[in-house]
C-alpha cells in the first residue's frame, strides 16, 4: 500500500506542534510550582484523617483528594496550573491527531519504528498524567512529568526520525498491533510512577533533613501521597506489561520459531519485569517499604528506557529492525 | 547431654533456619534482584547460543579478559552454573513460600471476620457520630451498605451491637494462582529444554524435498538434552516455488514459499497437501512447526566435458548483501567416468564467484542493485584441479579450499561475467554454461511439546495477577452503643490488610454511609 506523503507530513508537523505546546505547559506548571509555598492545606488535613480519629463532620467532608478547590492566596498559582492543564490537553489532542494521521498515511498501526513507538508511548504518558491530575492533587508536578516526555519526543523527532513507510514482512502481523500496543501502554503508564518515585525520594530526603532540597522539597506533595500515586499507577501498568511480554512471546513463536530466545530485547524486558515484581514484593516486605521501594521503582523504569534506547540502537539483535 | 543427641538436633535447627531463611519474603526479594542482575550480561555480551561467530570474535579480541569472562560462562549466561543456581533457589523459595500460604488460605476462607476491637479509634481509620436510629437500625443499615462483604454480627453487654466485616478474600486466591502458574511455567520450560529440538535446512525451490527423518538431513541441528534424533516426527516438505515482493528501494514486502507437505498416512500413499508458507505463518504438522526463515539464489551451471558428458547442478549460494541479495558461492563438479582418483583430482572443476539478481556492471565489476530477479548475472572464476572433496576434511559448500589454491593444486583457468545462457570454453574444450537461476529457502523445523503448557501457565499468571492487584483486602467494624433517649453512638473503624495505599478515601466514603444508617447508599 502506497504511503500518503501529504498526510504523513501533516502528522510530523503536528508532532512538533504537540511537543512545543508541552513546553509551554511546562513553563506554566513551573510557574505554579514556584508560587506554591508548601504542601497544600488539603493534603495536611487528609494526612490527619488518615492517622487519627476524626469528628464525624470531618470524616464526612474530608476534601476529596484532587478536587481543585479555590484557595485564597493561591489565585495566581492556580490560574497558571489550570492553564497548564488546558495546554496539556491541547498538546495531547495535537499529539493524538499526529499519531492518527501517521496511521492513515501508512495504512497500518502507527507503531512500526522507534519514532512512532516513542510518539505513541509519550502520548500514553501524557494521558496518564491528565487522568491522575483529576484524581490526585499533584498538578504542580506537571513539569517533572513533561520534562522526560519532551526530551524523548525531541530525540524521537530528530535522531530516531523515520519517514512513513510500510513495515517489512516480519512485522506484518496482528501481533504487532497487540504486542506493541501493550508495550506502549505499559511503558507510557510506567513513566509517571518512575518520575514520581524519584520525587518521593527527594521529598523523603528533605523531610529527614530540611536543609536538603530546601527549595524543591517543601513544594512537593507529602511523601505518602507520592508513594500512593506511584504504587497505584504501577499496579495498573504491571499486568498490561506482563500481557505485552506474553504476546511478544506468542508472536516470536510464530515469527522466529521459538517463543523465548534471550534476544537482548527479550532479556531486558524480562529484567525490567523482574525488577517491577521486586517493587511489588518490596511493599509487602518489612524494612523494604518506602525509600527502598521507590528506588526499585525508579530502577525498573530505568530498565524500560534502557530497553528502548540502548538495546534498540546499540546492541544488534532480532529486534533491531524496530529502529 | 551427650554429643549424640545434640548433633542431630543442632542439624535440625540449622535445616529449619535455612529453610525459613530461604523461603522468607526478603530472600525472595534478593533472589529476584540477583536473577535480574544475572540476566543482564546476556543482553550486553554476545552469546554463543545466539551468535556464535560474534561471541568468538569478542573473546578473541579481548585477550585475557575475554578468556576470563568465557571461563565464568559469560557467553553462555542462560546455561551457566550461576544463572541456573539462582533460578533453582528461587524455585525452591517459591515452593517453600507457596505451600504454607496455600494451607493458610484454605483456613482463612472458612474463618469468620474477627471480633470488633474494643477501641475503634486506635485503628488506622475511624470515625464516630451520634444518630437517632436504634442500634438495630444501625446494624440493618450496615448490612445494607456492606453487600458483598463477609459480615458477622455480635451482641455485647448493655444492648451494644457490633458488626465485623471483611472482604477481598479472592485477592490471595489470585495471588496464589499467579505464583503457582509461575511455578508451572518454570517446570514446563525445564521439561521443554529436555524434549525440544530445532533444525535448519536449505531447500532449493524447484520441487526439491526435505524429510524430517533424521538429523543428517539438516544443515544444523540443536537437540534438547534428552533428544538423540532417532525418533523425529515423520513428515516431508516439498518446496515448489518461492515469491518475494519488494519496494522500489529494495525493502522486502512479503515472502511466500509454495510448499506441499505430507505426514501420517499421507506418507504411505504419497499424498501431498498444499500450503502457502509465509513469514509469521509457520506450517504446523504432527507437533512440529516449519518456518520460512530466509531465502536466496541458487545459480544453475552445466559443465560439458571434452568427451561430451554433461553435468548440471543447482547449488545454493549464500547472500552477502541482505539488501540487494548479491550472493557468493562455489558450485563443484567431479569429472564423470574418471575412476583413477589421482587423475580425477587434476580435473575437478569449481565455479565460484558472485551472483547478482539485478546486475550492475561497472568496469567489469559485478554488483547488484536490487534483490528482485530482473537481470541476473554471475561473475565467476572457473577453478580446475584438486577440490579437496576426497580428502575427508569437511568443507563449506559456499567456498573452495583456499589452501589448495595457495599450494597450486587448484588453479584458476577462466574469469568471466555471464548472463543466463552465456558460456565459457576452457583450454581443454570443457564448456561451462550459466543456465539460469533458482531460488532457495531456508527452513527451520522446531519441536517443543511443552509449549502449550507454557502458554497456559502464562495466561493464568496474567489472570491471577489481574485479580490479585485489583481486589483489595479490607476490614471494617461498626459498634452501635445506646446513648439513652433513643439515640445511638455509632463508631466505625477500618483496616487495610494489603497495600495501605489508599484505603483513606474509600473508607471515608463507606464510613459516611455507616454513620448515617438511614441513608441509602
Ligand atoms: C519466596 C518466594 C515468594 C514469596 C514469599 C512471595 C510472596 C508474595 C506475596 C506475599 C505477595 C503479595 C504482595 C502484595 O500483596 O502486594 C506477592 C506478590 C507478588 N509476587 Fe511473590 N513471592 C515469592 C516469589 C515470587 C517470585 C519468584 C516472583 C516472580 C518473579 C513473584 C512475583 C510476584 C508478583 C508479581 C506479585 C504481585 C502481586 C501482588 O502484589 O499481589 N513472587 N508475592
Amino acid at each position: 500500500m502506497p504511503v500518503n506523503e501529504t498526510l504523513a507530513n501533516y502528522g510530523d508537523w503536528l508532532y512538533g506542534a504537540a511537543a512545543l505546546v508541552y513546553v509551554f505547559a511546562m513553563v506554566l506548571y513551573t510557574t505554579e510550582q514556584a508560587f506554591t509555598r508548601k504542601a497544600k492545606r488539603s493534603e495536611q488535613a487528609e494526612a490527619k484523617v488518615l492517622v487519627g480519629a476524626g469528628a464525624p463532620a470531618e470524616v464526612a467532608d474530608t476534601p476529596k483528594i484532587g478536587r481543585l478547590e479555590e484557595q485564597p492566596g493561591r489565585g495566581r498559582a492556580d490560574r497558571a496550573g489550570r492553564m497548564a492543564v488546558a495546554l496539556t490537553v491541547l498538546g495531547a489532542l495535537l499529539h493524538l491527531t499526529s499519531i492518527v494521521l501517521r496511521g492513515v498515511a501508512t495504512g497500518r498501526a502507527p507503531w512500526g519504528n522507534m519514532y512512532e513507538y516513542g510518539a505513541a508511548t509519550m502520548f500514553v504518558a501524557v494521558v496518564t498524567w491528565l487522568v491522575l491530575v483529576r484524581k490526585f492533587d499533584v498538578r504542580r508536578l506537571g513539569a517533572f512529568v513533561l520534562t522526560p516526555v519532551v526530551i524523548l519526543m525531541f530525540l524521537g523527532g530528530t535522531a530516531l526520525y523515520t519517514a512513513a513507510a510500510p513495515v517489512q514482512p516480519a512485522l506484518q502481523s496482528y501481533w504487532l498491533v497487540i504486542h506493541v500496543a501493550a508495550a506502549i501502554l505499559s511503558s507510557g503508564l510506567f513513566l509517571v510512577p518512575g518520575v514520581v518515585s524519584v520525587l518521593y525520594l527527594v521529598r523523603v530526603k528533605h523531610d529527614a533533613n530540611p536543609a536538603k532540597f530546601a527549595r524543591l522539597g517543601p513544594r512537593l506533595p507529602v511523601a505518602d501521597a507520592l508513594d500512593r500515586l506511584a504504587y497505584r499507577t504501577t499496579i495498573f501498568a504491571f499486568p498490561i506489561y506482563t500481557f505485552g511480554i506474553i504476546c511478544g512471546a506468542i508472536w516470536a513463536e510464530a515469527a522466529w520459531g521459538r517463543f523465548w530466545g534471550w534476544d537482548p530485547k527479550e532479556t531486558v524486558a524480562f529484567v525490567a519485569w523482574v525488577v517491577y515484581a521486586g517493587y511489588l514484593h518490596s511493599r509487602a516486605t518489612a524494612g523494604w517499604r518506602g525509600t527502598r521501594a521507590a528506588v526499585i521503582n525508579s530502577v525498573a523504569f530505568g530498565m524500560v528506557v534502557f530497553n528502548l534506547f540502548f538495546i534498540n540502537l546499540v546492541i544488534a539483535g532480532l529486534h533491531s529492525y524496530a529502529k | 547431654m551427650s554429643e549424640t543427641t545434640t548433633r542431630p538436633r543442632r542439624f535440625l535447627a540449622f535445616a529449619r533456619n535455612t529453610w525459613r531463611g530461604l523461603t522468607s519474603m526478603r530472600t525472595a526479594l534478593i533472589l529476584l534482584f540477583l536473577l535480574a542482575l544475572a540476566a543482564m550480561p546476556g543482553a550486553l555480551l554476545p552469546q554463543r547460543s545466539l551468535n556464535l561467530p560474534r561471541a568468538l570474535d569478542y573473546i578473541d579480541s579481548h585477550g585475557w579478559w575475554g578468556r576470563f569472562l568465557d571461563r565464568l560462562q559469560f557467553f553462555d549466561v542462560y546455561a551457566s552454573v550461576w544463572f541456573s543456581a539462582i533460578y533453582l533457589l528461587l524455585f525452591i523459595s517459591l515452593v517453600g513460600c507457596l505451600l504454607p500460604r496455600t494451607v493458610e488460605y484454605a483456613k482463612a476462607i472458612k474463618a469468620q471476620p474477627v471480633l470488633t476491637p474494643r477501641n475503634l479509634t486506635r485503628l488506622p481509620h475511624s470515625g464516630e457520630a451520634e444518630s437517632d436510629a436504634t442500634p438495630d437500625e444501625v446494624v440493618a443499615g450496615a448490612r445494607r451498605h456492606l453487600k458483598g462483604w463477609r459480615v458477622l454480627e455480635r451482641e455485647e453487654e448493655d444492648g451494644v451491637r457490633t458488626v465485623s466485616a471483611e472482604r477481598g478474600y479472592l485477592r490471595e486466591a489470585g495471588n496464589l494462582v499467579f505464583h503457582f502458574a509461575m511455578l508451572g511455567l518454570i517446570v514446563a520450560l525445564a521439561v521443554g529444554k529436555m524434549l525440544n529440538y530445532e533444525g535448519q535446512v536449505i531447500v532449493v525451490a524447484d520441487g526439491s524435498e526435505f524429510c524430517n527423518s533424521g538429523t543428517l538431513g539438516y544443515d544444523s541441528f540443536k537437540p534438547g538434552l534428552r533428544v538423540d534424533g532417532t525418533d523425529l516426527a515423520p513428515f516431508c516438505v516439498r518446496v515448489n516455488g518461492f515469491d518475494a515482493s519488494y519496494l522500489p528501494n529494495g525493502q522486502a514486502e512479503q515472502f511466500t514459499a509454495q510448499v506441499d507437505y505430507q505426514a501420517g498416512t499421507d506418507l504411505d500413499d504419497d499424498h501431498w497437501q498444499p500450503y502457502r508458507l509465509q513469514v509469521n505463518d509457520p506450517l504446523r504438522i504432527v507437533g512440529d512447526r516449519v518456518y520460512l526463515l530466509g531465502h536466496g539464489y541458487a545459480p544453475t551451471f552445466t559443465v560439458t566435458f571434452p568427451d561430451g558428458q554433461r553435468r548440471t547442478q543447482t547449488i545454493q549460494w549464500r547472500t552477502v548483501d541482505a539488501l540487494t541479495l548479491l550472493s557468493e558461492g562455489a558450485t563443484k563438479f567431479d569429472p564423470p567416468g574418471v575412476t583413477d582418483s589421482e587423475e580425477r583430482r587434476k580435473r575437478q572443476i569449481a565455479v565460484t564467484g558472485l551472483f547478482a539478481p539485478t546486475a550492475l556492471i561497472e568496469d567489469k565489476v559485478l554488483t547488484s542493485s536490487h534483490p528482485q530477479l530482473t537481470d541476473p548475472a554471475v561473475a565467476v572464476d572457473v577453478m580446475r584441479g584438486d577440490l579437496g572433496i576426497d580428502s575427508g576434511r569437511g568443507q563449506s559448500i559456499f567456498e573452495i579450499d583456499q589452501s589448495l589454491v595457495d599450494s597450486g593444486r587448484l588453479t584458476r583457468v577462466a574469469r568471466e561475467n555471464l548472463k543466463p545462457g552465456g558460456a565459457i570454453t576452457l583450454d581443454d574444450g570443457t564448456k561451462v554454461t550459466f543456465d539460469g537461476v533458482q531460488q532457495w529457502v531456508s527452513l527451520q523445523v522446531s519441536h517443543d511439546p511443552t509449549q502449550l503448557w507454557v502458554l497456559v501457565s502464562a495466561v493464568l499468571m496474567v489472570l491471577g495477577l489481574g485479580v490479585s492487584l485489583t481486589i483489595k483486602r479490607r476490614r471494617v467494624w461498626v459498634r452501635a452503643t445506646p446513648a439513652g433517649d433513643g439515640r445511638t453512638v455509632v463508631r466505625v473503624g477500618g483496616l487495610a490488610r494489603t497495600d495501605q495505599a489508599g484505603y483513606g478515601e474509600e473508607f471515608n466514603r463507606l464510613a459516611a454511609l455507616l454513620l448515617d444508617p438511614r441513608r441509602d447508599s
